[in-house]
């Protein structure tokens, strides 16, 4: 399946892409399954959004989706099936800080 | 005809300065990774084209970035710097145990004889080795495991590895400097580190003069004496001759021996520079007054340089790695301040210029030397 993600400038800049980039999918799309397959696409992007070894998300980044914090959700949950479809995109953000 | 590259490392981007070899007038291309911190560039002393750099930020976590043409572009490179097997624990600032964390590279060291290989530290302090242009990195985990490293307690800006000499003569000896942990020396590549620190007295700890736990700022050599190495700590200046087996205070009519950088003229190896900061808990020149002070013997005897830097209203300070010198002759030196601007001498610090005024917040400052 083809999925939309959306990026942070800085990220977008790391990447060398635009605001919205589409990935391939295979099996079920979850968080997991976006990122990994986004960082396979994108190797630049290795360690910006999750931690090299825990896969943690990083602090100051929020999943959005369909109106949706997502942040918090199990890597392992599915997705909303918009964004399963390509009808909405997966929003990656960084959280709004002062500096 | 000669010419010089510095490197300028800040609070929200990259700058490139170029002059030629009278550097008096300057080229200023940037921002490079404008909004990120860049804490430390550096560029192989065997390929000057080619340049390190670290590059991170709160949100994103650790980038690395290299050029091979000497910073027009540059390609990203790996930023996976897990440690070395169990990671143990150092002394967190409440005295408790603290599991080590990776949080950004302070500093980056190319290889004297191989562009492909450099050294990054890190913190929690410990250092990285890559062979293969910045690819893949490799901790070397004979420093972080060595006896004290569960006693090394963090000072206020992090458990930062932020000084990293290279031996020119002996490519097995290294010197390293963490704060708040203190200076190390390894005399096997790296494999096992000791360290180097009799000598020191630091009136902050329990005991002023144990082995670990003294707050080195900075530590600086000239290649042609690897043995002699200049001191700039949390108070106090020092120095040795016996590459770090005992030190002596140096400081002598400095007035005050507190600041961040030390460094050596490259055509004279007793002639050294600090910038003097009012006090640990007053981070800017005393009397508003930026001054460089010079010592041509080594230490002890001390005079301000004050030709083209503010002499009044200044309050901005000069962070560790934020001094430099070029390899021209006469010497040629530079300096980065918390204001933004980027001073430079080229007549060995007898007068200044300030060759910008406005950038960001200034971390770092190298000087590549052009021939």
């Amino acid at each position: 399946m083809m999925i939309r993600v959306e990026l942070p400038q800085h990220l977008r800049t790391l990447a060398r892409v635009g605001e919205e980039v589409h990935i391939e999918v295979s099996g079920q799309v979850t968080q997991r399954a976006v990122l990994d397959a986004l960082e396979m696409q994108y190797p630049a992007l290795e360690g910006t959004i999750r931690d090299h070894v825990t896969k943690q998300r990083r602090p100051f980044l929020r999943f959005f989706a369909c109106e949706q914090d997502l942040s918090h959700q199990s890597p392992d949950e599915p997705l909303p099936d918009a964004i399963a479809t390509g009808a909405e995109p997966f929003i990656v953000l960084g959280a709004i800080a002062g500096g | 005809m000669s010419g010089v590259r510095v490197l300028v490392g800040t609070k929200k981007g990259a700058f490139i300065l170029t002059s030629d070899g009278k550097r008096d007038t300057w080229d200023v291309a940037g921002p490079h990774f404008g909004g990120w911190e860049m804490y430390h560039l550096k560029g192989s002393p065997v390929d000057p084209n080619r340049i390190y750099a670290s590059q991170s930020s709160g949100w994103f976590g650790q980038t690395m970035q290299r050029s091979s043409d000497g910073g027009k572009t540059w390609e990203v490179i790996g930023n996976k710097f897990v440690y070395d097997g169990p990671t143990g624990t150092h002394q967190w600032y409440d005295g408790t145990p603290h599991p080590w964390e990776f949080k950004r590279v302070w500093h980056l060291e190319p290889s004297l004889t191989d562009p492909d290989t450099v050294y990054a530290g890190v913190e929690d302090a410990a250092i990285f080795k890559s062979t293969d242009g910045g690819r893949t990195w490799s901790e070397l985990p004979g420093l972080r495991n060595s006896e004290t490293g569960s006693k090394w307690q963090p000072g206020a800006g992090g458990l930062c590895l932020h000084t990293i000499l290279l031996d020119p003569d002996n490519h097995d000896r290294m010197f390293i400097a963490i704060s708040a942990a203190g200076a190390f020396r390894t005399a096997d590549g790296g494999k096992s580190w000791k360290p180097i620190t009799k000598g020191l007295y630091s009136k902050y700890l329990p005991n002023p003069t144990a082995e670990v736990g003294h707050c080195v700022h900075r530590i600086a050599q000239h290649r042609s004496r690897p043995n002699t190495l200049f001191m700039q700590k949390h108070w106090d200046v020092m120095r040795t001759d016996n590459a770090g087996d005992e030190w002596t205070k140096i400081s002598g009519n400095l007035p005050t021996d507190f600041g961040f950088v030390i460094d050596v003229n490259t055509n004279e190896p007793d002639t050294i520079y600090v910038v003097p900061i009012k006090s640990d808990s007053e981070h800017f020149p005393p009397e508003g007054a930026l001054r460089v002070y010079r010592s041509k013997s080594g230490g002890h005897e001390w005079e301000p340089m004050t030709k083209g830097l503010p002499q009044k209203d200044c309050y901005v300070n000069v962070l560790r790695d934020a001094m430099a010198v070029d390899g021209l002759d006469k010497c040629g030196v530079y300096f980065g301040t918390t204001g933004g601007q980027v001073y430079a001498s080229p007549d060995g610090g007898d007068t200044w210029k300030a060759i910008v005024h406005d950038l960001p917040a200034v971390l770092s400052v190298e000087v590549q030397t052009l021939r």
